[in-house]
């Protein structure tokens, strides 16, 4: 009996890896615009909502391969990264926070919006039936293992792109210091746009893979877009280290919550957790500037 | 090489600098000494486009700076050695130079230009991979120069090297500014430490209260007694 209930453990903490695998990649795209651009961009559940409709649509209603399918969607929502920046950040890049914050907010109830005018509220999903793999005693779901193997390449070819190209170095640099980058010959306009369209493809990135295992409605991002922003700011807003450590603190409190008691038990918890962290260190596990 | 005609400059209602012309050749070095806030740093903000031009004209080379967006001036040759270093402090060395090769004209001599710095400044590469923030403020100053020299510019702005840092270290900063002249690098260097700066230049203006009031070779600049009364206390 004993072992039986390690075995389960065991199961419930390899899922929190899973599942953190996934919030990780969703908190990397916001980290990595707020840390460029300083704006935080309250609809960015609703972009990855977007791609995951994107998906539906052409895989599961117009038949083209996944693999194609969610190439498409990425490309999308990269597009709408770019237009996000173009129409509604750079327009207010100079005015307070707080009306960046309100237009951004704004746009997730257009976004919102726009997808029940087109698409109405029903649930729909791909029809997929992945298989569920059996390891001993232990039982992993392959949508989840894709999806967190899919969230790691995602993850490193991010971290190669931010380390290894001229652009990506820009990137790093220009929260160092935004001014200087004139001087060496940075178009800060341009690493801005650039920015935008890398995190709305990391949005159509996790979209993919969350489609995998949940419905698509036009409300959707409420449900992942919380605990989103919850693990960028528990990191450090804009410390995609941070972020990275923190996604899979949550993911394993909320899976071990929830196997101790109700899935629902194991978010409250999380949340708690993060409120408590909230007052011990404001600014998160690890602040931007460390 | 570089010649400024009548420029005025300033931030919002407050204007900094009134009509200042002045030129530098190929080869030379020359110095803008002055006191605080008489707009040396403005005058270098304004030739690397910082901050615009509110009137007069700027030309590298005789092209006009105007005619060109201010992140593309850099790749007309001039490259500015910020004051206080402005280094990217949580970036490592190698990386903080490799931004300094960001133009399309310079990165295809990354590597090249890498060695050439390396040579240089032997210590930077010692240091290469670590964050440019934990370094003491000559081997700052040291990555500063490093990172402008990657762009292989023709004309090297330089403000206020010496500042901040310890006595015994600025002896090494004017000693590095020497190195760069014998590179063949054309200098502007701003500084407030006049007694050394003449030292190693061939002209000076001085500018007071955003105006330009004199100019002249380094010995004229070092014997004239309106400059040692004011500026070396002699």
């Amino acid at each position: 009996m004993e072992q039986i209930f390690d075995i389960y453990l065991l199961e419930a903490l390899i899922n929190g890896l899973l599942f953190g695998g996934v919030l990780a990649l969703l908190s990397l795209g916001l980290n990595l615009i707020f840390g460029v651009i300083d704006v935080v961009w309250i609809c960015y559940a609703e972009i990855v909502m977007f791609g995951m409709y994107a998906i539906y649509w052409l895989h599961a209603v117009y038949g083209i391969p996944i693999v194609p399918a969610a190439l498409l969607a990425i490309a999308l929502t990269g597009a709408m990264g770019f237009l996000v920046h173009y129409l509604v950040i750079s327009p207010i890049l100079g005015s307070p926070p707080i009306n960046q914050l309100l237009a951004t907010g704004g746009l997730l109830f257009f976004l919102q919006s726009f997808a029940t005018l087109l698409w109405g509220i029903e649930f729909r999903n791909l029809g997929l039936r992945l298989p569920v793999l059996q390891w001993g005693e232990l039982y992993f779901s392959y949508a989840r293992l894709l999806a967190f193997g899919i969230a790691v390449i995602g993850m490193i070819a991010i971290y190669l792109f931010l380390t290894r190209t001229y652009i990506g170095t820009a990137i790093r640099a220009i929260s160092q210091d935004r001014e200087i980058m004139t001087l060496m010959g940075v178009d800060s306009r341009r690493v801005y746009l650039v920015t935008s369209v890398v995190g709305g493809s990391l949005a159509g990135l996790a979209a993919c893979l969350l489609v995998l295992q949940y419905d698509v409605h036009p409300f959707v991002g409420l449900s992942f877009g919380p605990i989103t922003f919850v693990i960028c700011v528990l990191g450090g807003l804009g410390n995609m280290i941070g972020g990275f450590i923190a996604a899979f603190i949550l993911s394993e409190i909320i899976s071990i919550g929830g196997f101790y008691a109700e899935l629902e038990w194991g978010y409250v918890l999380a949340f708690a957790v993060f409120i408590v962290v909230m007052f011990i260190r404001p600014e998160g596990i690890l602040s931007k500037k460390s | 090489m570089l010649d400024v005609q009548n420029a005025n400059a300033g931030y919002d209602t407050f204007q900094a600098l009134f009509d200042v012309s002045l030129e530098v050749n190929a080869g030379e070095a020359v110095a803008v000494i002055g006191p605080n806030g008489a707009g040396k740093t403005t005058l270098m903000r304004m030739i690397s486009g910082l901050i615009p031009i509110r009137a007069g004209e700027i030309r590298m080379e005789g092209r006009s700076l105007s005619e060109v967006r201010p992140h593309e001036i850099v790749e007309l040759g001039i490259a500015h050695v910020p004051e206080n270093r402005r280094l990217f402090p949580r970036m490592t060395v190698e990386d903080n130079l490799r931004m300094g090769a960001f133009t399309k004209t310079a990165r295809p001599q990354f590597r090249e230009r890498l060695d050439y710095i390396y040579e240089l400044f032997p210590r930077m590469k010692e240091r290469r991979l670590q964050y440019a923030g934990t370094m003491s403020g000559g081997e700052q100053q040291m990555c500063a120069i490093g990172r402008a020299l990657m762009s292989k510019p023709k004309l090297l702005l330089m403000d206020e090297p010496s500042a901040g840092l310890a006595p015994v270290i600025v002896q090494q900063v004017f000693d590095l500014v020497r190195r760069i002249r014998q590179e063949g690098y054309t200098v502007l260097i701003v500084e407030q430490n006049v007694q050394q700066v003449l030292q190693v230049v061939d002209r000076a203006y001085l500018l007071e209260a955003g105006s330009l009031q004199t100019s002249g070779t380094a010995e004229e600049l070092l014997a004239s007694d309106q400059v040692r009364e004011a500026y070396m206390g002699l």
